[in-house]
C-alpha cells in the first residue's frame, strides 16, 4: 500500500485581501477531502505569530511531512514559513508558498467565481509540487575571513576601510600606479567644492592606519578561481611577482571610463578650443586668473551636454547622471576664477536632481544662458578663425536657429563602461547589461549582489553614479559581504543542477551553454559523463533544456514538480462556484489583536501614538514602501488605522492608530 | 479543465527575479487579465524544457507564454537566444503533433511591466480564441 502522505494546507484570508474575492472556506473544504492532506485550515493572517505557532504545533503533533501556505507573493513570506518549518523539524524545502493574492484574488477581483476556481488549481498544484519536492539540505561552506576589493577608487577605498573595521582582512587591488581613481586629481568637486585629491589623501591615511588592509598598486589580475568562501585571485604586481590571494568574497569596484568623443564629434579634434569636461576641469584647476586656450584669454564659453550619452541609436542609451551637475559646477568655478564670462549651456534636459538643483539656480543667477536642443537637430560647430561658430536650433523659442560665437567649447561627456570591463566580466564570470556596465541581480531588491555567490558590486562600475552614490553602494556591498562571510560558515541555497549519470553520455552541450564553467567532463565507470560543481553552479537551469537525453535537472524544478503542477492546473476543480460571486463573508469578522500579522505589530510599534505617512512608516520599519502601502490599506479597512489627513509637508496622507 | 471557464487557458512561465514582480504588480494594481492564466515561476526563461511546454498542450492548455528577462537577464547575455532556441525546439515538436506554432509566445516582462503583461494576456487570449 502506498505510504500515507501528511500534507498541511493553510489558506490565508489576508484580512479580506484574499477572502473578499476567493472563497477560502470552499478551498479549505476541497483540500480537506484530498487523501494526501492531513490538515487543511483557513487563517485570518497566516503570517501572524498566532498562526505561525498553530502551524508549528500541527507539524509536530500531526507529524506533517510537507506544508503549503496559500497567501501572498512568495517574495514576501517564503522565508517566514521556511523558518516555521525549520523550527518544528520539517525540512524547509518541503514547504511551498502558493500565490493566491497578487496572482489571483487581486488580479481577478473582477471575477470572483473564476478567481476561486483558479485558486483551487493553484492550491492543488502547490500540493502536488510539495509532494514531489525533495527534502534538500542547504550547502554549508567554511569561509576565509578576507575580502579582495578590485579597484581603489573612492568606492573601493571606502569599502576597504569599512570591511577592515568589521575585522576582515582586505586585499585592495589597483591597476593604476596609485589609488584614487577618477577623482584623485580633482581640485573641486560638487556638491561642497571639496578637493578630490584631499579626499583621496584622507582615505589613503585611513587605509595606512589599518594593518589589515594590503594595497597592491600596478596590479594586474591574471586568474580567478574558487567560489564563495574560498576564492583564489592571482595578481601580478608591478609586472613582477605573481601573488596568490585567498579571499572569502570579492568586491568589484573598477569604476568607469570617460566618454571619448569621436573625431569631429561637435568639432572635437578640430582645435585646442574644443575639449571635454574632464579636460576642461583639468585646465580650470591648474591655474588662476584668466582662462587661456591657444594663447588667448577665454571670454565666451559654450557647453554642449549629453555628448555620447542618451543616444537613441548609439550604444549609450542611458543618462550619465553626474555630468549635468559637474558641468554647471565647472561653469560656476570658471566664473569664480576669471570673472566677466558669458556662458551658454546647450542642453537636452537639465538633470540636476535632488539637492543639486541649487547649482542650476546659482548658474542662472550668474547670468548663464540655457538653450535647449533636441537629439534630432544637434548643434553645428565650425572653426571661425580664432573662435568657434555654433548654430543651435533652440527648441524652446519657436525652434529658430541661434548663432553663437565663442572662444571655447566644452563637450559634456559622461561615464561609459571601462574598455576592459569585458575582461573583468570574463575573469569573474559576472554578467554585463546591454549598456555593458556590470549587472546586479535586481536594481531595487538586490542592488549590490551579482548572480555569482560571493561576488559583489560597488560604485560606478554598475552604472553612472556620483561619489556619494558610489560610496553608498560600496558600503552596502561591504555590509552585505560581512553579513555573508562574517560568521565563518555560510549556508547556500541548494538549488543547483544535477546530472543523472545513467542517462548522460557526455556530448558537452550543457557545458557549452553554462556561463559559469560549472560543468565538466568526468569518468563514470567505463563512460564519460558530465558533472556539476555545485559551488560554482548558480542555479539558472539553462543547461537543462539543451540536454538531448534529458539527463540534467535543476533542484526544485524537476520534471516531476513542474509537470505535476501543470496536471493540477488542468484537472477539474471540486468546487462549485457560488452564483453570487460574493466571495467569503467570514473575512469580515471582527479580528483580535493577537491575530495581527507580525508586520502590523512592527508597524504599529513604529507609529506609536503619532500620525505617520507611508514613507515614514517604511523608513522606520525598514519595510518596502509598496508593502507598507498595501498593509496600511488593509489596516484602514479593518479600522486598525485611520487616515488623519495630509501631513505637515502637505505631501502625504498620514495614518494614526484607531485605539 | 474547468468547464465554467471557456476562455483559452494560458500557461505562463515567468522568471522569479524580474517577470514575477511585474506580474505581481498587475495584481497589486488590480489590472485585470483572464483568470484562465496560470503562472509557474522559474529562475530563468532559458531553463524551460520543451517537454514541459508539450505537456501543457497535452493537458489541454491552449497557449504557453514565456515571460522572459530579455536583455535584463542576470544569468546570461545569451538568454534571449537560448530561450528562442528552446521555443523553436518546442515548436518543432508541436508541428509533429499538429499544434499551431502560434500557440506559444515569448515577450520580455520586467519588474514594473504590469500593464504590458495584462496587454500581452489580452492579445494572446484573442489570438488563441481566433485559432480555436
Ligand atoms: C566629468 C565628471 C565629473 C564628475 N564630477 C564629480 C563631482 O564633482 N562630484 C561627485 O560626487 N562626482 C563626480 N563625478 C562622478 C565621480 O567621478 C564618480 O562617482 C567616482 O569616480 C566613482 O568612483 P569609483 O571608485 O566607483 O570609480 P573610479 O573613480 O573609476 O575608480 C575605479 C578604480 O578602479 C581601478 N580599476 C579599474 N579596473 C581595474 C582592474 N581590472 N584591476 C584593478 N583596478 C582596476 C581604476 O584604476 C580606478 O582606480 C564626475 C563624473 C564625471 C564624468
Ligand atoms: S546627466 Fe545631464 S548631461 Fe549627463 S547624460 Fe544625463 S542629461 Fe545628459
Ligand atoms: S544551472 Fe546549469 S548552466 Fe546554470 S550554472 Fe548550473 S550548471 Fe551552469
Amino acid at each position: 500500500m502506498a505510504e500515507q502522505k501528511r500534507v498541511g494546507v493553510y489558506i490565508c484570508h489576508c484580512g479580506g485581501n484574499i477572502s473578499d474575492y476567493v472563497d477560502v472556506v470552499a478551498l479549505r473544504d476541497e483540500l480537506a477531502k484530498d487523501p494526501d492532506v492531513l490538515v487543511s485550515k483557513h487563517l485570518q493572517f497566516a503570517c501572524s505569530d498566532a498562526s505561525q505557532k498553530e502551524m508549528e504545533k500541527d507539524i509536530r503533533d500531526q507529524h506533517l511531512d510537507a506544508m503549503i501556505v496559500c497567501s501572498c507573493s512568495p517574495k514576501l513570506h517564503t522565508h517566514t514559513f521556511r523558518n516555521v518549518a525549520a523550527r518544528s523539524g520539517l525540512n524547509p524545502y518541503k514547504y511551498v508558498q502558493v500565490n493566491i493574492r497578487e496572482q489571483c484574488s487581486w488580479a481577478h477581483s473582477d471575477h470572483s467565481a473564476e478567481a476561486t476556481l483558479k485558486a483551487s488549481g493553484l492550491v492543488r498544484a502547490g500540493k502536488e509540487r510539495v509532494l514531489n519536492a525533495e527534502a534538500l539540505i542547504p550547502i554549508r561552506v567554511e569561509s576565509r575571513q578576507a575580502v579582495a576589493v578590485i579597484g581603489a577608487g573612492v568606492s573601493g577605498m571606502r569599502a576597504a576601510t569599512a570591511l577592515a573595521d568589521m575585522g576582515e582582512e582586505v586585499f585592495l587591488i589597483e591597476s593604476a600606479e596609485k589609488a584614487g581613481g577618477q577623482v584623485g586629481s580633482r581640485a573641486k568637486l560638487f556638491p561642497d567644492n571639496s578637493s578630490g585629491a584631499a579626499l583621496v589623501e584622507r582615505m589613503q591615511g585611513e587605509i595606512r592606519k589599518r594593518p589589515g588592509i594590503k594595497l597592491f598598486t600596478k596590479a594586474t589580475i591574471q586568474n580567478v578561481s574558487g567560489s564563495l568562501g574560498n576564492f583564489t585571485v592571482k595578481v601580478s604586481v608591478g609586472g613582477g611577482e605573481t601573488l596568490s590571494l585567498n579571499a572569502g568574497a570579492i568586491l568589484i569596484a573598477t569604476g568607469y571610463d570617460d566618454y571619448k568623443p569621436l573625431t569631429d564629434e561637435f568639432g572635437y579634434g578640430s582645435g585646442p578650443n574644443v575639449m571635454t569636461l574632464p579636460e576642461f576641469n583639468a585646465l580650470l584647476e591648474s591655474g588662476s586668473g584668466d582662462i587661456r586656450v591657444g594663447g588667448r584669454a577665454v571670454k565666451r564659453i559654450a557647453y554642449i551636454y549629453c555628448v555620447g550619452m542618451r543616444q537613441v541609436k548609439g550604444p549609450n542609451a542611458y543618462c550619465s547622471r553626474a555630468c549635468c551637475t559637474a558641468a554647471i559646477s565647472s561653469a560656476l568655478a570658471a566664473h569664480e576664477r576669471a570673472g566677466g564670462l558669458d556662458i551658454f549651456h546647450l542642453y537636452r534636459d537639465i538633470r540636476t536632481y535632488g539637492k543639486q538643483e541649487s547649482f542650476y539656480e546659482r548658474s542662472s543667477k550668474a547670468g548663464d544662458s540655457y538653450l535647449m536642443y533636441s537629439e534630432k537637430s544637434p548643434p553645428k560647430v565650425e572653426q571661425k578663425g580664432a573662435s568657434l561658430g555654433i548654430t543651435v536650433k533652440d527648441s524652446l523659442t519657436a525652434k529658430t536657429d541661434i548663432e553663437l560665437e565663442v572662444d571655447l567649447l566644452v563637450l559634456v561627456t559622461g561615464m561609459v563602461p571601462r574598455s576592459d570591463s569585458g575582461n573583468i566580466a570574463s575573469l569573474f564570470k559576472i554578467p554585463r547589461g546591454s549598456d555593458k556596465f556590470f549587472n546586479e541581480i535586481h536594481p531595487k531588491l538586490r542592488p549590490v549582489e551579482t548572480v555569482i555567490n560571493g561576488i559583489y558590486l560597488g560604485g560606478s562600475c554598475q552604472g553612472p553614479k556620483t561619489i556619494s552614490e558610489s560610496v553608498q553602494s560600496s558600503l552596502a556591498a561591504a555590509s552585505k559581504i560581512f553579513g555573508v562571510i562574517g560568521k565563518g560558515t555560510i549556508e547556500l541555497e541548494p538549488i543547483v543542477a544535477r546530472v543523472h549519470e545513467a542517462d548522460c553520455s557526455y556530448c558537452g552541450k550543457c557545458a557549452k551553454v553554462c556561463e559559469y564553467s560549472a560543468i565538466t567532463e568526468a569518468e563514470h565507470g567505463d563512460r564519460r559523463v558530465a558533472i556539476v560543481n555545485s559551488s560554482a553552479c548558480v542555479g539558472c537551469g539553462i543547461c537543462a533544456p539543451v540536454c538531448p537525453s534529458d539527463a540534467i535537472d535543476l533542484a526544485r524544478y524537476t520534471n516531476a514538480e513542474i509537470e505535476s503542477m501543470i496536471d493540477a492546473f488542468a484537472a477539474a476543480s471540486g468546487i462549485v462556484p457560488s452564483a453570487s460571486g460574493e466571495g467569503d463573508a467570514s473575512g469580515k469578522e471582527s479580528i483580535q489583536m493577537k491575530e495581527f500579522p507580525a508586520r502590523w505589530n512592527t508597524m504599529l510599534a513604529a507609529i506609536g501614538d503619532e500620525a505617520m505617512s507611508i514613507p515614514a512608516i517604511a523608513g522606520a520599519t525598514g519595510f518596502d514602501a509598496q508593502d507598507v502601502t498595501f498593509e496600511v490599506m488593509t489596516m484602514v479597512k479593518y479600522r486598525v488605522l485611520v487616515p488623519k489627513g495630509i501631513d505637515d509637508d502637505d505631501e502625504y496622507y498620514s495614518y494614526q492608530r484607531k485605539w | 479543465m474547468h468547464d465554467t471557464i471557456s476562455t483559452p487557458r494560458i500557461l505562463v512561465f515567468s522568471t522569479e527575479k524580474i517577470s514575477d514582480p511585474g506580474i505581481d504588480q498587475a495584481g497589486l494594481r488590480k489590472i485585470h487579465y483572464s483568470p484562465a492564466v496560470y503562472t509557474i515561476s522559474v529562475p530563468c526563461s532559458s531553463c524551460v524544457k520543451p517537454r514541459w511546454i508539450l505537456h501543457a498542450f497535452e493537458r489541454g492548455f491552449d497557449g504557453v507564454f514565456i515571460a522572459a528577462d530579455g536583455i535584463e537577464c542576470s544569468y546570461s547575455p545569451h538568454c534571449s537566444d537560448q530561450t528562442n532556441a528552446l521555443i523553436e525546439e518546442a515548436q518543432r515538436q508541436m508541428k509533429e503533433r499538429n499544434i499551431s506554432p502560434k500557440r506559444i509566445r515569448m515577450a520580455a516582462i520586467c519588474s514594473v511591466c504590469a500593464e504590458p503583461f495584462a496587454n500581452h494576456m489580452a492579445n494572446f487570449t484573442k489570438i488563441l480564441t481566433e485559432l480555436a
